[in-house]
């Protein structure tokens, strides 16, 4: 049974330094209050994962939390870069990043054969790329039954999963809409799991396409809006000037500093305005 | 708002006009962001009324009434046939063989149509990081054919790619079928100065269309490798007001 928590008391239970993290959303439902509450607490030494980095990860690698970025498509959706990521890795600004690179394919076989308890994906991809050359987690693998040469990508086994949905009933059960992106996978491959709602129901919405049991989640928190900047379906839509300024924001050390300090009251060591 | 009609067609406009008319109703259709994602839509306004329109995060079917700023705004979810998981889109849908065209940008392409979306300079002390793979490795590898729009210069159309992170036709010939990549490659890539199509025999892209106003010199100038010419290079047509139209209200957010 999932237990509901305050966020900040989720967060302190189920996150720790130096864990591996996968907060899903695919532009959708992204767990932004979870992220900047992480940031809050101070993790250090985090390996996150996520296809898409977008301005959360962007939020976490600039305020020092993480040692390595397991990812597929590290942009600012619509607008450009994704600048305290390019910092981190250009000139290891606040500290040295490690990345482990895959596409998108690749890394939603390996959430499924993570999620499925198997030690690998496969898929047809990654064939005269370059991006198999720059990790060792990209195999050939040769297909027993018709000798066909395939990719083999390990299962993300994550130590904790975290999504945002866009309600859970009073005994934890997760429902959510829309874009569904990869979080059932996320959740269902990780060792502890936190899923923050916009509200407790008394029954999940009809509308409700991807369902979460209680017993398959560790923790629910109360979130309201905690997916913007990005969007909750039917909810509040997404909130293109903020990614827009969040090119502005995130450009210079300085104004990311002065944002990291008003929005999540925390001035890490060596980040400073 | 409402659209300026009378203004004459933008470099951008008439890259997006000559996308959308390579795409035939009915196609099923893998789209990206920005100038793909708009093409194929005006597609779907002017010529192509059936196009299917898929985008990665799982939309299949969706028929936007303004370009999206993200691949997963909201819109794209509600007007969709059905929305799938993100794992679903690319086995069920694009690894299975389902999409007939795949939209790509790139930052570098080289003559045989590979193309570059992850670094400039040196992949672990790079000039330039730029986002990665995303769909794209698996577009290349299994879409029946792949159009690929970027502006054409000297920093994009580079003799040697820096990182190869999507295939096009390999090092040419039929290298690419010997990879066992099952997708028909790339099949046109059009720049702000004209349109390049792959040789039947070497796959190699020759300039075989130019816009209105551009030329041979200009085309050849901004290529670092010697481009090759048809022997006819045919002239776009401007785009006509019917289609100036349609993309002017389509960028407006205004039913055409």
């Amino acid at each position: 049974m999932a237990r509901i928590l305050e966020l900040s008391e989720a967060v302190a239970e189920l996150v720790h330094d130096g864990d591996s993290i996968a907060m899903e959303g695919f532009t959708h439902l992204i767990p932004f209050a979870a992220g900047q509450e992480i940031i809050r607490q101070g993790r250090r030494h985090l390996t996150l994962i996520r296809m898409t980095p977008d301005i959360i990860y962007d939020q976490l690698i600039g305020a020092g939390c993480a040692d390595k970025l397991v990812f597929s498509f590290a942009g600012n959706p619509g607008v450009g870069s994704l600048h305290r990521f390019r910092d981190a890795l250009q000139n290891s600004w606040p500290h040295a990043l490690e990345i482990e690179e895959h596409s998108h394919a690749g890394m939603a076989a390996r959430y499924v054969a993570g999620a499925s308890g198997l030690p690998f994906g496969v898929l047809r991809g990654y064939v005269g790329t370059d991006l198999a050359s720059q990790s060792d987690s990209i195999r050939q693998i040769e297909c027993p039954f018709t000798g066909e040469v395939l990719t083999a990508v390990p299962a993300l086994r994550p130590d904790v999963g975290i999504i945002h949905a866009q309600q859970a009933d009073r005994r934890g059960n997760v429902g959510l809409w829309g874009m569904q992106g990869v979080q059932k996978e996320a959740i269902l491959a990780s060792q502890r799991s936190l899923v923050t709602v916009e509200e407790i129901v008394d029954e999940l919405d009809p509308r409700v396409t991807v369902v979460l049991p209680t017993w398959a989640i560790s923790a629910v928190a109360v979130a309201p809006r905690g997916a913007h900047p990005s969007y909750a379906h039917d909810y509040y839509w997404r909130d293109n000037d903020y990614y827009i300024s969040w090119d502005e924001i995130s450009r210079e050390r300085s104004t990311f500093a002065a944002w990291l300090d008003s929005e999540c009251g925390y001035a890490p060591e060596g980040v400073t305005a | 708002m409402t659209a300026v009609m009378d203004a004459p067609a933008t470099t951008d406009e008439i890259m997006t006009v000559v996308a959308a008319r390579e795409l035939n109703n009915g196609v099923v259709c893998f789209v990206g962001i920005g100038k793909p994602s708009t093409a194929a839509n005006l597609a779907r306004r002017t010529h192509a009324p059936d196009i299917v329109l898929i985008y990665e995060s799982g939309a299949i079917g969706a028929k936007p009434t303004k370009p999206p700023l993200s691949i997963g705004d909201g819109e794209l979810a509600a007007t969709a046939d059905v929305v799938v998981s993100v794992p679903e889109i690319f086995t069920y849908w694009l690894q299975a063989g389902r999409v007939d065209v795949g939209f790509l940008g790139a930052a570098q392409v080289d003559r045989f149509g590979n193309i570059n979306t992850t670094v400039v300079g040196d992949y672990d002390s790079p000039t330039t990081r730029l986002p990665g793979a995303g769909g794209a490795p698996e577009i290349s590898t299994s879409a029946g054919e792949v159009f690929i729009m970027l502006n054409h210069s000297r920093r994009a159309f580079v003799e040697t790619l820096d990182f190869v992170t999507s295939v096009g036709f390999a090092t040419g010939g039929n290298s690419r079928e010997r990879l066992g990549l099952p997708g028909g490659g790339p099949s046109v890539i059009i720049t702000d100065i004209g349109v390049l199509r792959p040789d039947p025999v070497t796959k190699e892209f020759t300039l075989t269309a130019l816009h209105p106003g551009r030329t041979v010199e200009e085309a050849k100038a901004a290529t670092c490798w010697d481009l090759k010419v048809a022997e006819t290079v045919s002239k776009t047509a401007p785009p006509s007001s019917e289609e100036l139209r349609h993309l002017r209200a389509l960028v407006a957010g205004e039913v055409s």
